[in-house]
């Protein structure tokens, strides 16, 4: 049996969706069977970012409706053998998805894959309430920035109270990843640290990926970072927060933003 | 003056901290509970409805929440037999 994520935020913007196609490729890369899953029925971008956008024929919705099977709908990736996506609708809108339906697909998912990595719209409406709904984690995606940080806060309220694992008492597993780090900002007091946001969101951290140039990079390109530019600094962060989803212990390598004395002599920047 | 300003500017991110813990601290106090403007506002204009009339649109209700003190003002607007006489709460 598989275990299913949803990345979730609240906030858009703050890289849902980039993080879903590099920890989905990432586990994959390790080995592990997994699968995307784009819950943002109307505005689908997975697609994009994962390079699949020319191979969607059968969507989330069709599956739900019993127009395609699963198996139809499934998007195996081109280059990495045990990542598959599943893409949202783009004709429909969100009341298309009911509760019953994504349980059922969840749950054959569920028997096919190691991981079920969903991607969930911004907001907090039916469809981001969805795809958190039968997940057994949840990856909370944070910018160091107040509105995001105060966005997250209130998705950890909806996921410990409107979840299914939390109304039959039990907890869903949380973590933050904060995104769009910039170590030398935060250092200068211009950006809340990570120990800022963990201590207001009294959750566990998954992971720290920096500001980056080479994310926007990957998702010109249609390759999640992973795959397209594997030794890049986020990519790497990218790759230990998927170790950490696995139960790795794997320690945080994270530039306190002072840079080495070797580094400020040939002019290299932290992060 | 600009190098002495340049030490001397303190980061906006303690403030960007501070101003989070205080909201945060409000809005999971009120999570799961009814909205407690929302119930005030209702229970306070029943209880004016019951001995007069009163037009939703002449009611503002206004909300400051601080750090240990939030303050509610209400002003409805109370028709009397003249004209519009204006009730504070």
């Amino acid at each position: 049996m598989g275990k299913v994520v949803v990345v979730t935020s609240g906030k858009g913007g703050v890289g849902k969706t980039t993080s879903t196609a590099a920890l989905g490729t990432a586990l994959a890369q390790s080995g592990q069977k997994a699968v995307v899953v784009d819950f943002d029925v109307g505005l689908r971008n997975l697609d994009l970012v994962m390079g699949a956008e020319r191979r969607v024929v059968f969507d989330l919705i069709n599956v739900i409706q019993g127009v395609a099977k699963l198996p139809q709908a499934l998007i195996r990736d081109k280059h990495i053998d045990k990542l598959w996506l599943l893409p949202a609708s783009q004709t429909r809108d969100k009341d298309s998805l009911t509760e019953q339906g994504v349980a059922k697909v969840i749950r054959d998912l569920r028997a096919r894959f190691d991981w079920v990595i969903c991607d969930s719209p911004a907001g907090i409406e039916r469809g981001a309430t969805l795809a958190m709904q039968f997940a057994d984690a949840a990856i909370i995606v944070t910018n160091p920035e107040v509105s995001s940080v105060r966005d997250s806060d209130r998705i950890i309220g909806l996921l410990d109270s409107k979840t299914e694992k939390a109304e039959k008492g039990e907890q869903i597993e949380k973590h933050v990843l904060v995104t769009r780090y910039d170590a030398r900002r935060a250092a200068r007091g211009e950006m809340l640290t990570i120990e800022d946001v963990l201590g207001i969101l009294s959750t566990p951290l998954l992971g720290i990926i920096p500001e980056s140039e080479e994310i926007l990079r990957a998702s010109n390109l249609g390759s999640p970072i992973t795959a397209s530019n594997p030794s890049s600094t986020p990519a790497r962060a990218y790759v230990a927060a998927a170790r950490r989803l696995k139960g790795e212990n794997v320690p945080m390598a994270i530039s306190d933003g002072k840079r080495r004395l070797i580094d400020r002599l040939f002019g290299r920047r932290a992060a | 003056m600009s190098m002495f300003r340049l030490f001397k500017r303190r980061g906006s991110a303690p403030v960007a901290r501070e101003r989070l813990q205080i909201l945060l601290a409000h809005e999971r106090s009120a999570r799961g509970k009814p909205d407690l403007l929302a119930t005030l506002q209702e229970e306070i204009l029943a209880l004016v409805a019951r001995h007069i009339s009163v037009e939703d649109d002449n009611v503002q209700i206004k909300m400051d929440r601080g750090d240990t003190v939030s303050t509610l003002e209400i002003d409805i607007e109370i028709p009397n037999s003249k004209g519009f006489l204006v009730a504070r709460a």
